[in-house]
């Protein structure tokens, strides 16, 4: 027998914060409903909002980080991937100063990860780099 | 609503009767659902008038994921339309899907502005007159041709073409749509062409708009979809004397090929 049911969220495109239902059948991800009863959205979306369920099950989806070896990206575990990032960013801040570092922060992420990247820009880099990926 | 939730309880415990779909309250807000035997307790939570979705496009859904199941459906009388045209087009098999009608409110029956807003026969509500809906397509009808042009372009004009109209419709069934086929409209820009966007939509509803109104709920423009699937409805249901909704069975105007005797192979 078919399991079908809906799962409500909030679309992860943008800021707006459409509520967006997303349809499960036999536990995959088939679809999405606008939300008709969510004030923000009132039972409309945009095409993203709409096609918000396609990159799950995408077999084109990075599931883990690349970090390119001779030429080539390669997939490795989390922890490598931010150790190298870090040691870059040391490298590079101390050879050419904080204003070598600049950071685009994101619509998709919630308040706190923007709060906390414009911080760690700001206290732990030292430079007044931070910007929004809608300028960009 | 007692009367509909036993009926439903009854179908699915000692029913053929598989699952039905419905309207759920989970989380504060009312979403499509398939009730079945295994959670029967879910129905405690079934709900009705609080908020439209294309429930026969959801139970389409289904059954094409399981061709064989046997099941029911919630239906106002928008929804009661839509499984009709279904059937007749040979989406859904008739025998195997079970309506369990719902009469709506005279107050949703004149937000939806709605041409028939009871089923067929109804385990809750009470059946309400229909509301005349034909102001706004008169309004237009008196604009000369060039004016009445002019004002479909600017609200064509207004799309992001977001898909939402084709996407909620329950009669946009097809698995391949014209509006995604590259070399017929072009895909993946904005503006959208129009009118030709808006015309292939509204021509390939002709005959099967069961006018109730979701495309126009949808639409992040308001642009007045529904005013131009009426115009193609009254269209087809003048000329060839065929509404669509209204029954199970029969071909369409657009269903015939090649001689455009459809009103002499129907005896109109
Ligand atoms: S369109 Fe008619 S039948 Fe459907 S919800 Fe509105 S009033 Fe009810
Ligand atoms: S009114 Fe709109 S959503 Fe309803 S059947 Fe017609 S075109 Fe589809
Ligand atoms: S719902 Fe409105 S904005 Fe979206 S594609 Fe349809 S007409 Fe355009």
């Amino acid at each position: 027998m078919i399991d079908y049911r809906t799962v409500y969220t909030i679309c992860p495109f943008c800021g707006t914060g459409c509520g967006i239902l997303l349809e499960v059948m036999n536990g995959r991800l088939e679809g999405v409903l606008p939300c008709k009863t969510n004030p923000v959205n009132q039972g409309k979306l945009c095409i993203k909002g709409w096609s918000a369920h396609e990159f799950v099950h995408s077999p084109d989806r990075l599931k883990k980080p690349l970090v390119r070896k001779d030429g080539r990206l390669e997939e490795v575990e989390w922890d490598e991937a931010l150790s190298f990032i870090a040691s870059r960013l040391k490298a590079i801040t101390q050879a050419y100063g904080p204003d070598s570092f600049g950071a685009f922060s994101s619509a998709k992420c919630t308040t706190e990860e923007n709060y906390l990247l414009q911080k760690f820009t700001r206290a732990v880099i030292g430079t007044n780099n931070i910007d929004h990926c809608a300028r960009l | 609503m007692d009367r509909l939730r036993e009926g439903i309880r009854d179908a699915l415990t000692e029913g053929p009767v598989a699952g039905v779909m419905g309207l759920i309250l989970d989380g504060g807000h009312p979403r499509p659902h398939l009730f079945t035997k295994g959670r029967i307790e879910d129905l405690d939570r079934l709900v009705v008038g609080e908020a439209r979705y294309p429930l026969a496009a959801v139970l389409l859904k289904v059954l094409r994921n399981d061709l064989d199941a046997h099941l029911g459906i919630v239906a106002r009388g928008c929804d009661e339309r839509a499984i009709l045209e279904l059937v007749r087009n040979v989406q859904l098999n008739g025998e195997r899907v079970v309506v369990f009608g719902v009469a709506c409110s005279s107050e949703q029956a004149s937000a939806c502005q709605c041409p028939q807003p009871y089923p067929s026969s109804h385990l809750s509500g009470e059946r309400v007159a229909p509301v005349s809906d034909s102001e706004g397509l008169d309004r237009l009808d008196r604009l000369s041709e060039e004016e009445r042009l002019q004002y479909w372009m600017d609200q064509f004009g207004k799309c992001i073409k977001c898909y939402g109209c084709r996407n909620i419709c329950p009669m946009c069934f097809c698995t391949t749509c014209t509006l995604d086929e590259d070399d017929l409209i072009q895909t993946g820009t904005i503006p959208p062409e129009k009118p030709i966007f808006h015309l292939i939509r509204a021509f390939h509803m002709a005959e099967r708009c069961i006018d109730c109104g979701l495309c126009e709920a949808a639409c992040p423009s308001g642009i007045p979809l529904r005013t131009l699937y009426k115009k193609m409805r009254n269209v087809v249901t003048t000329r060839f004397g065929f509404t669509p909704g209204i029954t199970k069975e029969g071909k369409g105007p657009l269903q015939y090929l090649g001689d455009g005797k459809f009103g002499e192979q129907e005896g109109h």
